[in-house]
């Protein structure tokens, strides 16, 4: 894989709104074949990133370079829009049939009817929705429209695809299908992808690095666990560095659950893996209980871990405190449980969570998928 | 009561009869308004999407030239374009008044703003992003404006019935550049006035009802062209 060579490269993108700037990219590159998440707050200019990206923002300063190849005047901009993709938040589908929105891309690029005919095919199968062909796109529920403008992107078999939170406005459960759906077309596809979320959840699953944009700026950029666990400052740390990350290996399987090795602890979660396998596990702090283990607290939980207090922040309504349990872990507590637990830095306490609170990403199957090894 | 009940007897016979005056001026009137029509709409649709797709200064007072204009009362049009056509007038060497052209013109005047003004809005209620999807998916700027008004088809379709309606039934205008010349340019509207004012009211009343058909007709094909075409 052509890893030396970013297929986008960006240097000095500066984007102003009546004056003020509202985007400052000194430089950016995004390796081909991979997936750039952008995640900040609202407002932190991930979509205007998108949009400048795209060039559908025109009014823009500084250089982008597509495979080596500037993009400025009004002819590569359109010869480049035609490598591209974007999906974004809302459907956008056209008030007509799904078939006849997938095929848009295409009828746009004066493709022939019976071409158009088996790439929409392929395209609504491996979005599952074929099944709605002929359905009018008004008549869609949301999770199925999105499935719809996803097609219609991936038709055009784009080179970059642009997706601004595509999935914000789903539900859970729709959205989780989507996500894994989605994930697996991205690299069954070897499509490049940036996308802005910000749902660090949705970052963490899909991204192979996260960029974490505040008030226009790319303010760090690197490996889900490098942004997770070493924030570059107190923005990036409370953005993103509520979450316990802890990589581990498998050590044991059975019934839906299993048994990882974290620096020599061993922590139960759910899923189901395969032994010798390395996963990534993170916590919310929310669901870290903290008691001190002399009133004999009975729980249910099945992680219990003794550690130290390392640090208290207080957090306006909670206070979060980080503990060293063998591996980092964090936690909430509310100001009444920090003073009836007489929490302070250096006290002993014992930390639980539920196996199911563990959430679990297999870090090979997003690395290293069979399609991978196909193509190595 | 009589009268009116001699005069529905007498406009359905002109009507059955097929009567050969009443069918020219039916003929002329949906020529002449079609003709305006389909004009209007040439210019109202592309000024109308030109300006809910660009930014330039004085922006709001086009748009609110346009609404205002949509209100245009037909007797002004038609003292205006009597003057512009009047034998010295600014277009009096075109020696077009009193005949259909000009009734064609003077229609077309009251229609564009009408249909300008609801393509205008047509557009602009499409979703802010969809014109940049439309560019994503690789359209040029014609392609994209082309797919906007497709998407923007159905009130769309209301401006052709909203202009069409407003001409076949205005009278002010083609009496003024017209004149009601028998054979000629006498349209549906002008020949009802003059009967009525003549006190036959069986043949204005026979128009009057033609006038009430077409306009149903036309209106009636429309939207079932706006109402087809929505898959399951």
């Amino acid at each position: 894989m052509n890893s030396e060579k970013p297929i986008l490269d960006v240097k000095n993108l500066q984007v102003k709104r009546g004056g003020v700037s509202v985007l400052d990219i000194p430089s950016l590159q995004v390796p081909e074949g991979k997936v750039l998440c952008l995640i900040g707050p609202n407002g932190a200019g991930k979509s205007t990133l998108l949009l400048a990206l795209s060039r559908l923002l025109k009014s823009i300063n500084g250089e982008i370079y597509f495979r080596g190849e500037k993009i400025n005047s009004n002819h590569t901009i359109t010869v480049y829009r035609r490598h591209i993709a974007m999906v974004f938040q809302e459907p956008l589908l056209f008030d007509t049939t799904v078939f006849e929105n997938v095929a848009s891309g295409l009828k746009i690029r004066g493709m022939r009817h019976n071409e158009i005919t088996s790439i929409v095919e392929e395209y609504l199968e491996r979005f599952g929705i074929s099944h709605l062909v002929d359905r009018s796109a008004r008549k869609l529920s949301g999770g199925e429209a999105q499935r719809t403008s996803l097609a219609r992107a991936f038709a055009i078999r784009p080179e970059i695809i642009f997706l601004d939170e595509p999935f914000s406005s789903l539900d859970p459960p729709t959205r989780e299908a989507l996500m894994e759906d989605l994930d697996r077309i991205l690299r069954e596809t070897h499509t490049t992808a940036i996308m802005a979320t910000h749902d660090q959840m949705e970052a963490l699953r899909l991204s192979d690095q996260i960029a974490v944009m505040n008030e226009g700026k790319i303010v760090q950029i690197g490996s889900a666990a490098e942004v997770m666990n070493n924030p570059v400052d107190e923005f990036v740390a409370s953005f993103v560095g509520m979450e316990t990350v802890l990589t581990g290996r498998v050590t044991k399987t059975y019934d839906g659950t299993f048994i990882t090795s974290v620096s020599g602890r061993d922590i139960e979660a759910v899923g189901n893996v395969d032994v010798g396998e390395t996963v990534v596990c993170f916590i919310r702090p929310e669901n870290v209980t903290l008691s001190t283990g002399t009133s004999g607290d009975v729980t249910s939980a099945r992680n219990i871990f003794p550690g130290k207090i390392v640090k208290i922040i207080p957090m306006g309504l909670f206070h979060k405190i980080q503990l060293d349990c063998g591996f980092p872990l964090v936690a909430y507590v509310t100001h009444q449980s920090l003073d009836n637990l007489s929490l302070r830095v250096g006290n002993d306490i014992v930390a639980s969570f539920k196996a199911t609170a563990v959430h679990v990403i297999r870090k090979e199957k997003l690395l290293l998928g069979k399609w991978y090894k196909m193509i190595l | 009561m009589d009268i009116i009940i001699d005069g529905i007897k007498q406009a359905f016979i002109l009507l059955f009869t097929l009567d050969p005056e009443v069918l020219g001026i039916t003929w002329l009137s949906l020529k002449v308004s079609g003709m305006a029509t389909l004009i209007s709409l040439l210019i109202g649709i592309s000024v109308g999407t030109a300006v809910a797709l660009t930014r330039f200064p004085g922006r709001r007072i086009v748009i609110s030239l346009i609404n205002t204009g949509m209100g245009l009362p037909p007797v002004v049009v038609g003292l205006f374009v009597t003057i512009f056509l009047w034998r010295n007038g600014p277009l009096g060497f075109l020696e077009i008044l009193y005949t259909p052209e000009a009734i064609i013109i003077a229609q077309a005047i009251i229609a564009t703003p009408i249909v300008m003004g609801i393509s205008l809005a047509a557009i602009q209620h499409l979703p802010a992003n969809l014109r940049l999807q439309i560019l994503a998916l690789g359209a040029t700027r014609l392609q994209m404006v082309w797919i906007l008004i497709k998407e923007a088809r159905l009130p769309l379709l209301a401006a052709i019935m909203a202009g069409f309606g407003g001409v076949i039934s205005e009278v002010g205008a083609s009496i003024m550049v017209g004149g009601n010349i028998k054979g000629y340019t006498r349209v549906l509207t002008t020949a009802t006035v003059m009967e009525t004012s003549k006190g036959n009211f069986d043949i204005a009343m026979a128009l009057g009802i033609i006038l009430l058909l077409l306009a149903f007709m036309v209106n009636a094909i429309l939207t079932q062209i706006q109402q087809r075409d929505r898959p399951r």
